[in-house]
């Protein structure tokens, strides 16, 4: 624990040194977040394994290490490395951060339905439309590492569809781990509103260009606005010398739909909060995962759906595959308030075990406070079908590709409900090159 | 003589700890078609299993010989690019896996043993599409995945039109024809017809007498209690139809037909 605590308060005093420079000249909204921020992180610190939250994802490893905040450098980032990145989503925009920064020369935005500021930007301008919104979703008294991105407040982006707007084509935001000599932490922010009736795909897209250890905190918060349709999907493809804690928050206004895909394919440390507010009656919430742990990577993915108001719907599919010596966590929770009367929730987690040395500590978790709902979960830990690998073995396919072809078909579930089919084959290429060369 | 495809010389094995197959002979050569018969727990699947090297069927004695070279050494996948083909009896459901992508694999896994390039997507698409018009596999059944919510029939059909893609010397058929109407027997035994050649042998099993009308064997054998207890002509299975298998457990094990 002590490692901890030091990390901790080395953490904060290097927050607060930064704020002096960070905050400097910004709007007063940014400097409040960034003061709720420092006062809640100097009170929760570091998550320890006692708090059930944080039971199975020990954190020691990634305090170990003396983060620095992102450097003023300017990275050069190839245009061909950006564009094969980019090339499985065709987007009607694609936005580049390196480090945590916004870099406009490698931005584009071709759809006028999107209004997109960074958030550098609006925390100098002082934008009155997006700045107060930032931060109101999360509440960092009870996320740690929300609290310290607070802290931390740099960049990010915000995102805005005016009521009725209609993205034909997803916007895809990337994201750019980059080598700085030290180990660097970004704690990039998405802010994303999309207005009455508007519809629109956001790709928050995760990924190394570099080797060296870096640590992205991101914090993004969805308000799905009344009748509106936002699909997000998370991509985490970072190196195995990365760490990577994710915060999504989201509201769901009445009639509201709202796809969550999250993805995670890389990193040697994962942590993921989804939590969902379904606020207004009739909202709809789908949330998928899929999650590949190789070699001593863990991946943590906790849920929350809160059933808030009657009449709403969620559907969970998380997907753990496991090889190695890997860890992997799921923590389903789902609340149905005394008043969401005729809620329907479905949770399932089904887990499939490559390695005898990798586990999966699976827990889903219904509290129901009403009466008159339908709702179920269930979670399950398998292994390969002997007998359909027998089957394949039997039509001439190796043993390996037996197994690799069976892995990939468990996977094809999840990637198959992503919006981009491209998207989807270039996902699943990749989940089967790292489970062959973790 | 034409080549000797199969040699099955005194093979016993256990399977869930019991010992299934008592000494199995069987000889098929090229051009044949056999047909085992027998009734339920015979071990007409356990030997169709040992032969394509289902996990869980321990070889106690005995030799099996494909084309001269022994089959039991071999792993499953070895065997089937060598040639060797089981219809399986319950087809295996793999979700996810397009029936396409599977098939192709298994084709071009085959073809890359015997030394011939892989099929693309488009050559391939042109073959499967004729097979399949074979054996009245629509095109939809090819997108879904492998067999997952197919009709029993429907699974059927796809052993039968994997089995003409991977055009294999050895074609086991387990029970292809069970749980079949009578439309989708013969669809069934047609895709099995178009196989037959002089360059291959095929082992039929099945409980009724009726897939022989439509599949013709050169001989047809009984097995009771993991023994081949008798071997005859065609006429056999019309016997058996008649007359069941119980009056074959008074008679002494093999005929003189086997010794053909």
């Amino acid at each position: 624990m002590s490692g901890l605590a030091t990390a901790s308060a080395r953490w904060l005093a290097r927050a607060s040194a930064a704020a002096a420079r960070l905050g400097a000249g910004e709007a007063p909204a940014a400097g409040a977040l960034r003061r709720a921020g420092l006062e809640a992180f100097g009170a929760l610190g570091l998550p320890g394994t006692k708090l059930e939250e944080w039971r199975y994802t020990n954190l020691a490893p990634l305090a170990a290490l003396d983060w620095q905040l992102p450097s003023e450098r300017v990275h050069p980032i190839e245009r061909e490395t950006l564009e094969a990145l980019a090339s499985p989503v065709f987007a009607c925009g694609l936005l580049v951060f390196a480090n945590g920064r916004f870099v406009p020369e490698l931005s584009t935005l071709r759809s006028p339905e999107v209004e997109v500021t960074s958030l550098a930007a609006a925390r100098r301008s002082g934008d009155a439309r997006a700045l107060p919104r930032v931060g109101t979703l999360v509440d960092v008294k009870l996320h740690p590492f929300a609290a310290l991105a607070a802290a931390c407040l740099d960049d990010g982006v915000c995102i805005r569809l005016p009521a009725g707007a209609k993205l034909e084509q997803p916007l895809h935001i990337v994201f750019l781990s980059l080598d700085e000599g030290a180990p660097v932490a970004s704690h990039p922010r998405v802010w994303i509103e999309a207005g009455r009736g508007s519809v629109a795909v956001v790709v928050q897209d995760h990924v190394s260009l570099g080797g060296g250890p870096a640590f992205t905190n991101a914090v993004t918060e969805l308000h799905v606005g009344p009748g509106a349709q936002l699909t997000h999907v998370l991509l985490q493809r970072e190196s195995t010398a990365s760490f990577h804690v994710s915060n999504t928050t989201a509201q769901l206004e009445r009639d509201a739909r709202l796809a969550t895909h999250a993805i995670s394919l890389g990193g040697r440390l994962v942590r993921n909060d989804l939590l969902l507010l379904l606020a207004g009656e009739g909202a709809e919430a789908v949330l998928n995962g899929l999650f590949l742990c190789t070699g001593e990577r863990l991946v943590d993915n906790h849920t929350f759906v809160d059933h808030a108001v009657p009449r709403c719907t969620s559907r969970q599919l998380y997907k753990g595959v496991l090889a190695g010596r890997s860890r992997g966590v799921f923590r389903g929770r789902v609340l149905v308030r005394p008043d969401a009367q005729h809620s329907d929730a479905k949770q399932s987690n089904p887990n499939l075990l490559l390695g005898d040395g990798a586990e999966i500590d699976a827990k889903p978790q219904l509290e129901i406070r009403a009466d008159d709902v339908k709702c179920s979960h269930g979670s399950a830990i398998g292994r390969v079908d002997e007998n359909a690998l027998f089957y394949l073995r039997a039509r001439g396919i190796d043993e390996a590709a037996g197994r690799a072809l069976l892995v990939r078909g468990f996977a094809a579930e999840v990637l198959a409900a992503l919006p981009e089919p491209a998207l989807a084959e270039a996902l699943a290429d990749t989940f089967a090159e790292l489970l062959e060369k973790p | 003589m034409k080549e000797a495809i199969l040699e099955i010389e005194g093979l016993e094995a256990e399977a869930g700890g019991k010992h299934i197959l008592r000494g199995i002979d069987l000889v098929l050569r090229a051009g044949e078609v056999h047909a085992l018969m027998g009734p339920n727990g015979s071990g007409k699947s356990t030997l169709a299993g040992a032969l394509a090297g289902r996990p869980g069927i321990a070889i106690t004695a005995g030799k099996v010989h494909y084309r001269g070279e022994d089959l039991l050494a071999l792993e499953p996948e070895e065997r089937a690019r060598r040639g060797v083909f089981l219809a399986f009896q319950y087809p295996v459901e793999i979700p996810g896996v397009s029936n396409n992508y599977f098939l192709k694999s298994a084709l071009n896994a085959v073809r890359a043993h015997r030394g011939e390039e892989p099929l693309d997507a488009m050559e391939f698409l042109s073959v499967v599409r004729e097979k399949a018009a074979l054996v009245e596999v629509p095109k939809d059944l090819l997108a879904r995945s492998v067999n997952e919510g197919f009709s029993g029939g429907e699974k059927k059909r796809n052993e039968v039109l994997q089995m003409l893609l991977l055009e294999p010397t050895l074609a086991v058929l387990d029970e292809t024809d069970s749980g079949l109407d009578i439309d989708a027997l013969r669809i069934v035994a047609n895709g099995v017809n178009a196989l037959r050649g002089e360059q291959r042998a095929m082992l039929v099993i099945t409980h009724y007498q009726r897939l022989l009308d439509y599949i013709v064997p050169d001989q047809v054998h009984v097995l009771t209690e993991g023994r081949i207890v008798k071997s005859g002509g065609k006429e056999l299975a019309l016997e058996l139809e008649e007359r069941g298998y119980s009056w074959l457990e008074q008679e002494p094990p093999r005929s003189e037909a086997s010794a053909r």
